[in-house]
């Protein structure tokens, strides 16, 4: 990854922190607007960021009340839940690969912590993560997550209409500035986005599949052809 | 607090910790096979084709909305700027179309 901003020989702590920033501002909008949608569906303050505190998954709390007012049980949308999350275990486990050697308790405390977001800009760092870093970027992800949910709910709309619809692209803008840099290095980076892309979409086009289970198929789908062709050229990664 | 709520909150806390955690455990100290370490060093960069396409070409309704957005980020990115300045740039680009539509 060729940012300046989390370059250098810093504290793991500190660039972790760094390049959590990204992070914490593509939240804002986000979790901004879940607050307010939070408070007209009825949920108290309180239960609001008791969510954002407890799932910390912004797919799943926004699904959660779009279900809660369609008057889902509690039990179907736990299950939603779920399936919406099963991809995280390909993330943590991909991760594991690239984690230095630390207590299972700090693993198992930054684990809390992987979202989308966060596991895309931790995969991406050049060499190894460790808990120290970990704990930086999810500090940063996590505090704006929070934070945010409760202004979003306070505050109502919070920021104009126009500026929230614009920032609703920013995660995807950071996802895209993760990866293209990678594209540009490698063609085998070029053939795992665009067959994961492409299977994605027919996942959620042709077949339907939720989301969850379309990102965990097209993932590992990809993942596994283009490993299975490349695999006398040596592994994966850089 | 309602207590359906909490208890709600909870078990959506507890399998989205799940997944999240299992593989730290599991494969601690497990050496998969090189294949799979493979397949594994791969999932970054195929999770970020599944998270961008198609979701990016459907933020609004607005179909435009998305290419538009897109396009700033990767043409910013592939110019070598880093993260930040493309997510400004995409909220820039954005910001300056709704102006006009």
């Amino acid at each position: 990854m060729e940012t300046t901003w989390a370059a250098g020989k810093m504290a793991p702590f500190r660039q972790g922190v760094q390049a959590g920033v990204a992070i914490a501002i593509g939240y804002m909008p986000i979790a901004l607007a879940f607050g307010l949608l939070a408070k007209t569906t009825g949920l108290t303050f309180a239960e609001t960021v008791l969510m954002s505190i407890v799932v910390f998954a912004g797919a799943s709390q926004y699904i959660a009340l779009s279900l809660l007012t369609a008057g889902t049980g509690v039990f179907e949308i736990v299950l939603t839940t779920f399936i919406l999350n099963i991809r995280h275990f390909l993330m943590s486990a991909s991760l594991n690969e690239k984690a230095e050697p630390d207590a299972l308790w700090k693993k198992a405390l930054y684990a809390f912590g992987i979202t989308d977001e966060t596991f895309s800009v931790a995969a991406m760092k050049e060499g190894t993560i460790n808990a120290s870093y970990m704990f930086g970027l999810i500090a940063m992800a996590y505090g704006s997550w929070v934070v945010n949910s409760g202004i979003g709910y306070a505050a109502g709309a919070g920021l104009p209409e126009s500026l929230q619809e614009s920032m609703s692209i920013a995660l995807y803008a950071m996802f895209i500035g993760l990866l293209v840099p990678a594209l540009k290095k490698q063609r085998k980076i070029v053939w795992l986005a665009g067959l994961s892309a492409l299977f994605n979409s027919i996942g959620t086009f042709a077949l339907h599949l939720s989301k969850g289970w379309s990102i965990v198929l097209a993932t590992l789908l990809s993942a596994i052809i283009v490993q299975w062709l490349t695999k006398e050229g040596g592994n994966g990664g850089e | 607090m309602n207590s359906t709520i909490v208890w709600m909150i909870i078990g959506m806390g507890v399998v989205t910790y799940l997944p999240r955690l299992l593989p730290f455990v599991l494969l601690g100290g497990v050496e998969l096979p090189s294949f799979w370490q493979g397949v594994l060093k791969n999932v970054p960069y195929a999770v970020l084709g599944a998270l961008i396409i198609p979701d990016v070409f459907f933020i609004q309704d607005d179909f435009w909305f998305g290419v538009i957005g897109f396009a700033a980020a990767v043409i910013t990115a592939w110019l070598g700027a880093n993260v930040m300045i493309v997510v400004l740039a995409a909220v820039a680009a954005l910001s300056l179309y709704s102006l006009f539509v």
